[in-house]
């Protein structure tokens, strides 16, 4: 990495203007997402938990084998979550009926996301196809990002000292931009999974529900939640009883923060009028004056 | 060459600069003997022990010595180090504000000392971020080659970087004392009004951006600490934990090391001390209201009944309103051992706040979680006695407590 003053007083800039400017990952307030982002379509009432989707990221990405074999039903009697080792976990939840109900969590890959604007380096990118992307070359490993993500997603591998990653679903990124789909979409069986433009998928959801009433929940979760995600899920039973949660609001996360970064211009503007002029009343300054005539007087001696 | 000869006939014979400055006057055998004191040895062992763990964690990675996971991705080092380190060292910019922008003249024995602890809390905040942060070495990054302008990370990073060559400069004239170098000292002594200004501008925005980064967490926090005011809590915290801290250390310096301090300070310690407890009292009653508004303004009222709730409670009454009154107390009847001991259940309470906020509260939605691994504690107590013995080293050779020559007296 070659530092030169350009991009040093670039930083300086950037880091006084910065806060000037209070520039959120997509500083549009009415940001409604890329019109032609992808998205997918999760319908909790089609899957049968047989973790084909786990297997499928698991080879696409190049991730390490499972302890336990994909077939194997048992891992589901634990909850778990998205880890270094798995971008993608399918949980088992009561119904409520006496049956079970499958989940499979990946990352949601939020309209606004939380993890872009926790992010101090710009590592993760909101693609225009809709995945939201994150570049392992420049992370410092800080974890805010874990922070921040309201549904959990990013995972680090804690175990890795030379160089640790963030490490989380990229919506299969290289095969999405060739025109394909993610590994996961085209390993379900079931059609539990349906990839496609975000704004067409709203539309098939919509249609299942009104053509299954009886079937479906009457809500789209990722529809608006926190400003809408590119993964949305569609239930027979009430989100919060499948690990969602539901009083996540509508509010896009950069929100959370613009208020306070847009103050942060303020502090700068005005702190020192108002110590300047502290300093200036207080008599201080006038003492100090003083002494520095006499110091010079006795210099002259 | 000659001026350095020059330089080392002024000492005694026999002795040299090293002997001077480093040894404290002595020569380097009776220097070490006077090292094996009690506390030295326990120190000692203490780093015998802890050392080894600090190297594990970059040959094994982080996971090796924490408790932290992919739930509860901060642990110890940035609760303690970073969330609890700054609003200990506020001290620098509260002090130099009260005494150079406001005139506040009386303080001035304390300016110094204040800017010490100021430097070094905020130099081993960056030591336990260096253990920290996944690859430390990316720590300029931020600084030159990628700017996450919309981040309040990006913000923290960056004034905190800054903070902590404002503090180096502000403390620069003691070093220069130590040194001898005069005319660096007059000209750093001339940068104090700006230095002290613009400290004040980092340290408002970093101090409450520490509270800031918390806003990102709405589901995540529990409501009895997620408020839209973190900002302007963990600010005004700041202000009464570095106030109480520098009434600690000095009460530790003055006990423990009084040959260091100057003659004429034991005479107005006392008084100086209920000075700050007045304050720390006046702004510890603000944070007790503004804890109020924020509970009213989530309408958490209902959170104060279960277990999180008796957490949050004990925070502000036993360590904020309790040091309050104890504090008010104190100032009556003009005690200064009651203002000591209230500066002493107050810093625990910014603590508490700051480790409720950055690790127990949060996630608290989550069932199993876990936050103790003794490797992560025997790290962060090995950390903070290296900053101990850093601190003592610094009082023990450079005028800290004890004025300068007559011509720098008045700084």
């Amino acid at each position: 990495m070659k530092i030169s003053r350009r991009n040093f007083l670039k930083g300086a800039v950037a880091a006084g203007g910065a806060s000037l400017l209070g520039e959120p990952a997509k500083a549009n307030e009415n940001f409604e997402g890329y019109p032609d982002a992808y998205g997918c379509l999760t319908d909790l009432t089609r899957c049968i938990g047989c973790r084909s989707c786990e297997e499928a990221c698991n080879k696409a990405n190049g991730l390490p084998p499972p302890e336990k074999p994909f077939d194997d039903e048992s891992v589901l009697e634990k909850k778990r979550r998205t880890s270094a080792g798995a971008y993608t976990v399918v949980n088992k939840y009561p119904d409520g009926k006496g049956g079970t109900v499958f989940r499979k969590t990946q990352c949601n890959h939020c309209n606004e996301p939380a993890c872009a604007s926790a992010c101090l380096v710009k590592a993760y990118t909101k693609t225009p196809e809709g995945a939201v992307v994150y570049n392992p070359d420049i992370c410092l490993g800080c974890r805010y990002c874990m922070v921040a993500c309201p549904f959990g997603v990013p995972a680090y591998e804690y175990h890795n000292a030379r160089s640790p990653r963030i490490r989380k679903c990229q919506m299969c990124y290289d095969r999405i931009k060739q025109g394909g789909v993610p590994a996961c979409v085209e390993a379900c069986p079931m059609e539990t999974l349906t990839f496609g433009k975000r704004s067409a998928l709203i539309k098939i959801a919509r249609e299942r529900i009104a053509k299954n009433p009886e079937r479906y929940i009457d809500h789209i979760y990722g529809e608006n939640e926190v400003g809408g995600t590119s993964w949305m899920y569609i239930s027979g039973v009430p989100f919060e009883q499948v690990g969602l949660d539901p009083d996540l609001g509508r509010t896009p996360y950069p929100e959370l923060t613009r208020g306070f970064l847009s103050a942060v211009p303020l502090v700068l503007v005005i702190w020192p009028a108002l110590l300047g002029g502290f300093y200036l009343f207080s008599g201080n300054r006038d003492e100090e004056q003083a002494k520095k005539g006499s110091a010079r007087e006795e210099n002259r001696k | 060459m000659t001026q350095e000869i020059a330089k080392l006939n002024k000492y005694a014979p026999g002795t040299s600069w090293i002997n001077e400055k480093i040894f404290m006057g002595l020569s380097l055998r009776s220097y070490l003997k006077e090292l094996l004191t009690p506390f030295n040895i326990i120190a000692g062992m203490i780093l015998l022990a802890g050392l080894p763990l600090i190297i594990l964690r970059y040959v094994s990675g982080l996971g090796a010595v924490t408790a932290a996971s992919d739930d509860q991705p901060f642990g110890l080092f940035l609760g303690w180090g970073l969330f609890s380190g700054v609003p200990m060292a506020s001290t620098g910019f509260i002090m130099a504000t009260a005494v150079y922008l406001f005139g506040l003249k009386k303080y001035k024995p304390l300016v110094r000392p204040a800017v010490l602890t100021g430097f070094i809390g905020y130099f081993f905040a960056v030591i336990f971020l260096l253990i920290d942060l996944g690859q430390p070495w990316r720590l300029p990054n931020p600084m030159f080659r990628s700017f996450g302008t919309g981040s309040v990370l990006f913000l923290v990073a960056w004034h905190v970087a800054l903070y902590l060559s404002v503090q180096l400069l502000e403390f620069s004239p003691a070093i220069f004392e130590w040194l001898e170098a005069r005319r660096l000292q007059r000209w750093a002594i001339g940068l104090t009004i700006g230095a002290t200004i613009f400290g004040v501008i980092l340290s408002t925005l970093h101090q409450s951006a520490l509270g800031a980064l918390f806003l990102l967490a709405p589901g995540k926090l529990h409501p009895l600490w997620y408020s839209p005011y973190l900002p302007v809590l963990f600010f005004v915290s700041a202000i009464f934990c570095g106030l109480s801290v520098i009434i600690i250390e000095a009460m530790v310096i003055y006990r423990f090391l009084p040959q260091r301090v100057a003659p004429e300070n034991f005479k107005v310690i006392d008084n100086l001390t209920l000075g700050l407890g007045k304050a720390a009292a006046f702004t510890m009653l603000t944070y007790f209201c503004l804890k109020f508004v924020a509970v009213a303004h989530g309408d958490s009222w209902k959170y104060l009944g279960t277990s999180y709730g008796s957490l949050f409670l004990l925070e502000v009454f036993g360590f904020v309103l309790f040091p309050c009154f104890l504090f008010l107390s104190g100032v009556r009847k003009q005690n200064p051992a009651l203002v000591r001991l209230a500066a002493l259940i107050t810093v625990p309470g910014v603590v508490l706040n700051r480790l409720a906020i950055s690790l127990f509260a949060l996630n608290w939605k989550l069932s199993e979680r876990e936050f103790f691994n003794p490797k992560e504690y025997m790290v962060a107590v090995t950390v903070i006695t290296i900053e101990i013995l850093a601190y003592r080293w610094v009082v023990n050779r450079m005028p800290v407590h004890r004025g300068g020559p007559a011509t720098m007296a008045g700084h």
